[in-house]
């Protein structure tokens, strides 16, 4: 999870003032006696035992703590930090001016969370580089308070400790962490824009390799207890305790707290050493050689090339942490903090870090269930078909406890599916992911078959037969028959039209559209689509499938092309006529990577298949006329002719060769492409190539909106880029406009309208964003 | 858990086997109060006759160059010549045995043709983790009530001092091939393959759950842990077993030990070597054994790993009546139990006491006296502390109160 992240302690007024009623060393004698506990405000519990200060985060009516939430009203952050601090610092000296307090101990009060980070909001409602700055700086002062504290200071960690979470425990001198799937360990600042701004740049540098600290802060990876023992970031491991006579939470918090505390006093009475972390071999030197101005080699060619091959420049926060940590390493730690906050402030401010801030809201919003709970659990799904897609979902599905019926019509075809599954799982237990035992209790979930014999178990088919009508009718009648009255049916169609699928049904209520990508079990997106007739719990049972098989979900009317097929057509299309104008395949691709998407859309459509992409465009075509056109569909037509259907078959547009990895142009598609050869306008350059295709996606992304098919911007968002890659850090089509400007946008389309007629005709809710810069889609 | 009802004293010693084995009893003694009759309606009456063992020694000493049958062979001899029972009258035997020796997979049949029992008696071996030999006995007692035999010998055996340890899969797979190898070519191939280093590591039995992967002694310390059981409670229950154990053998009441003779020993064997009454202060010097450094499980609250075996005779009422033996038990009733195992592997006399005693129709105020076989003092604790716990009653029993 992308997260939450620095900050400040908000209630510590309320700390300072109990502490002050911390006194006296009633009970001391008594080996984990509580001489003294408080509940003071909403954030923090505070307990003396044994002569160690728990301090315990448990926010109440929270699921996660955050490190600081700021209330939205508060508009004075600034002056409520300084005086938060001057506070804190009181307490820090209230508890190191109290001879019964030997060694602190900061825990969380929940058992699978303990801190998230900070509250987003709280940055996104900086309003300029200052006050992000000063936000950083006093997360910065409170965690130098608390690592220059003289007792010894634990972070007992379970569960997530991510961003400040981490920053924190980073801050303490000692780390103990549960031996649990849920506690991860790590900084993912850099997905959202932005780095980590209270010291974890500068200490995790100090604390780790650097060659483990580095990708942990430009990567976001985050490490559980074991693998975070093995790298130096975690001390000690704690195995996690099972249920007992009370629950297995309770258990594994309280010995938690018990071994931190046994630590805390270890610590303070010399019997615990704290392991003196001394960097060994090519790591000592690597270190030592990164922190001299010598070692710039590895900051430049090391890092900064690898980060700029990878974002092609298009992300600053990446650039901004080797800055930061080369700043910290190479002139210390003074010039690195200052640098730190200095870095955080601005990159706080920036259109990326706005835009991947909204995609993160998106994903959370997202993860709610808006139709509500359905009215009975979806517990056996029925997939019919187990080729690329069926065997996808399939795996996706088992791997959440989901029975699935995978039937194909050949034993073939359903051993092959079989094969991609099992091959699939085998990667989750390469990776650590699952035990091979799990695996195995996995893939007992897994009926195949190629008849419909179980079938009337079914609570949902999902159907991913090849996409022709006909074929679709034809098993939408057979199964209707097999299946129980309550079972959904959901077609997996790219671009065929539910309704039109949905005629064949007796029971439309029940019938639906989900629409996975390829390859399922990496990406996150499900659209799932909606005709008229469908029912509200149909979607809801359909949602909570998608949920539960881990997929971002969202729901759309139904259409031609639905959402994220119809954005897509167009500028496919486009990307043909750029073709036919003389840009090579490579040219095209390093020209769309170059704006920032993932894959180059030669690539892609290679990866999609011609004969797919072919299919679609004439679909579309169809029913939206010449709007849709651009590029000649008869050279798609010509290449699905000539066997070129892109990575399947070997040949697309470019060749690939089993082995290797290299993949030249095919040249036959190039003589296709000559047939078809257009002259390039005049003063066309590689820029309005760029922009060609990206008008053309966001405008009828856009006009989805307008037409309804799309219920909200937000949604349109996270479709475009976690469906089809439109660059993260443009935020969506809807976001791009919010921050970039519809108006330079229309007046391109202008240009490109002059030259190539409708297709480039800005919709109306664009031209009025244009009109109106005041008007956005977002609100936050 | 096997359980014998009617029968006072814990006299009876069945070794029960885990991977690392056990010989402490936690004897709990109620005040004796009328006995209810437990026959059963058309079901035979099953009867212990005899009982014996050897000595259990702590791996690795006196008897580490034997081999595991050997040990059952002597018990199987030995219960023959105390009972004066002929062989001719031995209908089946049935040994437990956890980690299996592959030469004698079968070592019940092995250790019996060495004990000249008649060749034409069959003989099967099972295996069911610490409970292996109660289910050689509950295996018996299954035989005799079904009327399928009339006298069964069944037993235990484990052997810590020689634990099979294999080579790895690579290596095994590189030698399974050599053998169909017939060209230079392939040959080298192979002997290349066997350079890498990983295909000399070999590979341990891990005395570890294939489910979880976690080995026994941690999900103990765990499980002392999920019930508050103090290092200190662990070591006196310790040393009290320990203490028990030094009593009985010293008042002469473990009348089921033979004596062991181990060839080139010269004392022969006569008493378990791993009975060692120890203070509560040299106990609490030691450090924990699996989960360190604050785990609260350590060599001396734990039994050994130990090597030995068991033999008893099983018969129907009548056969051992009309033979003129005089049954030293009824064996009534028995129930097996399983849970969750990662978090309650351990916890199964938590589960079996109040379902056998339901199924039995008792109470706790009937049983004279109760005895389980664990290895660890913290585990019996622990299991304690849940059958003490009207919480723990209602939420995994489905009892309403303890």
């Amino acid at each position: 999870m992308a997260g939450r992240f620095v900050g400040v302690f908000r209630q510590i007024s309320t700390v300072n003032r109990s502490l002050a009623r911390v006194s006296g060393d009633h009970g001391l004698k008594n080996f984990f006696s509580t001489t003294a506990r408080m509940d003071f405000g909403k954030y923090l519990t505070y307990t003396v035992k044994d002569g160690i200060a728990v301090a315990k985060f448990d926010e109440k009516d929270a699921k996660v703590n955050l490190l600081v939430k700021f209330d939205e009203k508060d508009a004075k952050v600034n002056t409520l930090n300084r005086g938060t601090m001057a506070e804190f610092q009181e307490v820090y000296k209230e508890i190191t001016n109290n001879p019964n307090v030997k060694g602190m101990v900061v825990i969380s009060g929940k058992a699978d969370c303990f801190i998230a980070g900070a509250d987003i909001n709280m940055i996104s409602d900086c309003k300029n580089v200052q006050e992000a700055t000063a936000l950083s700086r006093n997360g910065q002062d409170m965690f130098n308070n608390l690592e220059n504290m003289k007792i010894p200071v634990v972070a007992a960690i379970n569960g997530s400790c991510l961003g400040g979470g981490l920053e924190t425990a980073l801050a303490c001198h000692y780390r103990i962490a549960v031996n649990s799937k849920k506690t991860s360990m790590g900084v993912p600042e850099v997905m959202l824009g932005l780095l980590p701004g209270a010291g974890g740049t500068q200490r995790l540098l100090k604390l780790l390799p650097f060659q483990t600290a580095m990708p942990m802060m430009l990567t976001g990876k985050a490490y559980n207890a074991k693998s975070g023992k093995k790298i130096g970031l975690v001390d000690h491991v704690v195995e996690p305790i099972g249920v007992g006579i009370k629950s297995a939470n309770e258990n594994t918090m309280e010995e938690l707290e018990r071994e931190a505390i046994l630590t805390a006093k270890g610590l303070a009475d010399g019997t615990i050493k704290k392991p003196v972390r001394s960097k060994k071999g090519l790591n000592k030197y690597i270190d030592m050689f990164a922190s001299s101005r010598l070692g710039n080699i590895f900051w430049e060619k090391g890092v900064k090339d690898a980060v700029m091959k990878q974002t092609k420049g298009k992300y600053p926060a990446p650039l901004r942490i080797i800055e930061v940590a080369k700043t910290g390493a190479q002139q210390g730690p003074r010039a690195g903090y200052e640098a730190e906050a200095k870095a955080f402030g601005e990159l706080a401010m920036t259109p990326e870090s706005k835009a991947l801030v909204g995609l993160f809201n998106g994903q959370t919003a997202l993860k709610k269930n808006k139709f509500g709970k359905p009215e009975r659990e979806v517990k056996t799904l029925g997939m019919l078909g187990a080729g690329l897609m069926g065997a996808g979902i399939a795996q996706v599905s088992i791997d959440k406890g989901i029975d699935v019926i995978l039937k194909d019509v050949t034993t073939q075809g359903l051993s092959r599916g079989e094969d991609q599954i099992i091959k699939g799982l085998d990667t989750k237990v390469q990776r650590k992911k699952i035990t091979s035992f799990e695996k195995d209790q996995v893939l007992t979930h897994l009926e195949p078959t190629i008849n419909y014999e179980h079938f009337s178990k079914c609570d949902i088919i999902v159907e991913a037969v090849f996409e022709d009508l006909k074929l679709k009718h034809k098993v939408v009648r057979e199964v209707e028959q097999k299946i129980p009255e309550h079972c959904i049916f959901a077609s997996n169609t790219s671009a065929l039209p539910i309704t039109s699928i949905a005629e064949a049904s007796i029971r439309p209520d029940k019938f639906i559209g989900m629409h996975y990508f390829s390859p399922v079990d990496k990406m996150q997106l499900l659209e799932i689509i909606t005709t008229d007739k469908t029912s509200q719990d149909t979607a809801a049972s359909a949602v909570s499938v998608g949920l539960k098989q881990g997929k971002v979900v969202i729901v759309v009317k139904d259409g031609p092309g639905f959402y994220t097929t119809r954005i897509l057509a167009p500028t496919l299309s486009e990307a043909v006529r750029a073709l036919q104008e003389g840009v090579s395949p490579s040219k095209l691709d390093s020209l769309t990577r170059g704006f920032g998407w993932p894959v180059g859309v030669a690539t892609l459509a290679d990866e999609v298949g011609i004969d797919v992409a072919a299919h679609v465009a004439e679909d579309l075509g169809k029913a939206f006329g010449e709007r849709f056109g651009g590029g000649n569909i008869n050279v798609l037509r010509d290449m699905v002719t000539a066997g070129f259907l892109g990575r399947k078959s070997g040949k697309g547009v470019y060749l690939y060769q089993s082995k290797s990895k290299k993949r030249p142009e095919n040249t036959e598609a190039k003589a296709i492409l000559d047939r078809y050869k257009l002259d390039p306008k005049p003063g066309n350059t590689d820029e309005d190539v760029q922009y060609r295709l990206a008008s053309r996606f966001i405008n009828e992304a856009v006009m989805c909106l307008q037409e309804g098919i799309l219920a909200n911007p937000m949604e349109g968002d996270i479709g475009a880029v976690f469906g089809l890659g439109f660059p993260p850090f443009l935020g969506g089509p809807f976001r791009y406009i919010d921050l970039h400007g519809a108006k330079q946008l229309v007046d391109r389309m202008k240009k490109y309208h002059d030259w190539y007629g409708v297709a480039f005709e800005p919709c109306q809710l664009l031209l009025d964003h244009a009109k109106d810069p005041s008007k956005k889609f977002h609100t936050r | 858990m096997a359980f014998l009802s009617n029968f006072p004293k814990a006299a009876l010693q069945i070794q029960l086997k885990s991977a690392g084995a056990r010989c402490f009893a936690s004897t709990t003694t109620q005040s004796s109060k009328s006995k209810k009759t437990l026959a059963k309606p058309n079901v035979r009456n099953v009867v212990l006759v005899e009982g014996v063992r050897t000595p259990f020694l702590m791996s690795g000493t006196d008897y580490k160059d034997l081999m595991p049958h050997n040990l059952a062979t002597k018990t199987l001899s030995g219960l023959l010549k105390r009972t004066g029972v002929d062989k001719d009258v031995i209908d089946y035997v049935v040994y437990g045995t956890v980690i299996q020796e592959v030469k004698t997979s079968n070592i019940a049949r092995e250790a019996m043709l060495s004990a000249g029992f008649k060749d034409t008696t069959p003989a099967h071996t099972v295996t069911q983790a610490c409970i292996s030999s109660n289910q050689a006995i509950t295996t018996a007692i299954g035989l005799i009530a079904a009327g399928q035999c009339e006298a069964v010998v069944a037993g235990g055996v484990e052997f810590m001092s020689d634990v099979p340890i294999r080579h790895s899969r690579k290596m095994r797979k590189i030698m399974l091939d050599s053998s169909k190898a017939k060209t230079t070519g392939k040959k080298l191939q192979l002997l290349w393959k066997a350079m890498s280093p990983a295909v000399w590591t070999p590979e341990l039995p891990a005395v570890a759950e294939f489910s979880t992967s976690e080995t026994m002694g941690h999900s103990a310390d765990r499980l002392c842990t999920a019930f508050g059981i103090t290092r200190l409670a662990q070591d006196e229950f310790a040393m009290r077993s320990h203490k028990f154990a030094a009593d009985a053998i010293q008042a002469g009441l473990l009348t089921d030990v033979l004596p062991y003779k181990v060839p080139k020993v010269a004392e022969y064997i006569t008493k378990d070597n791993g009975v060692r009454p120890s203070s509560l202060e040299q106990m609490s010097k030691l450090k924990p054994a699996f989960i360190k450094p604050f785990g609260t499980i350590t060599a001396a609250n734990a039994s050994f790993l130990t090597d030995g075996a068991s033999a008893c005779l099983l018969m129907s009422e009548e056969k051992a009546l009309s033979l003129g033996l005089k049954p030293k038990a009824y064996l009534r009733d028995f129930v097996y139990v399983s849970q969750d195992p990662k978090d309650q592997l351990l916890l199964g006399p938590a589960y079996a006491t109040p379902k056998v005693l339901d199924k039995a129709g008792l109470s706790l105020a009937d049983i004279d006296v109760f005895e389980y076989h664990e290895a660890f003092a913290g585990q019996i604790l622990a299991n304690l502390t849940a059958l003490e716990s009207d919480e723990f009653a209602k939420k995994f029993l489905g009892k309403s109160a303890k």
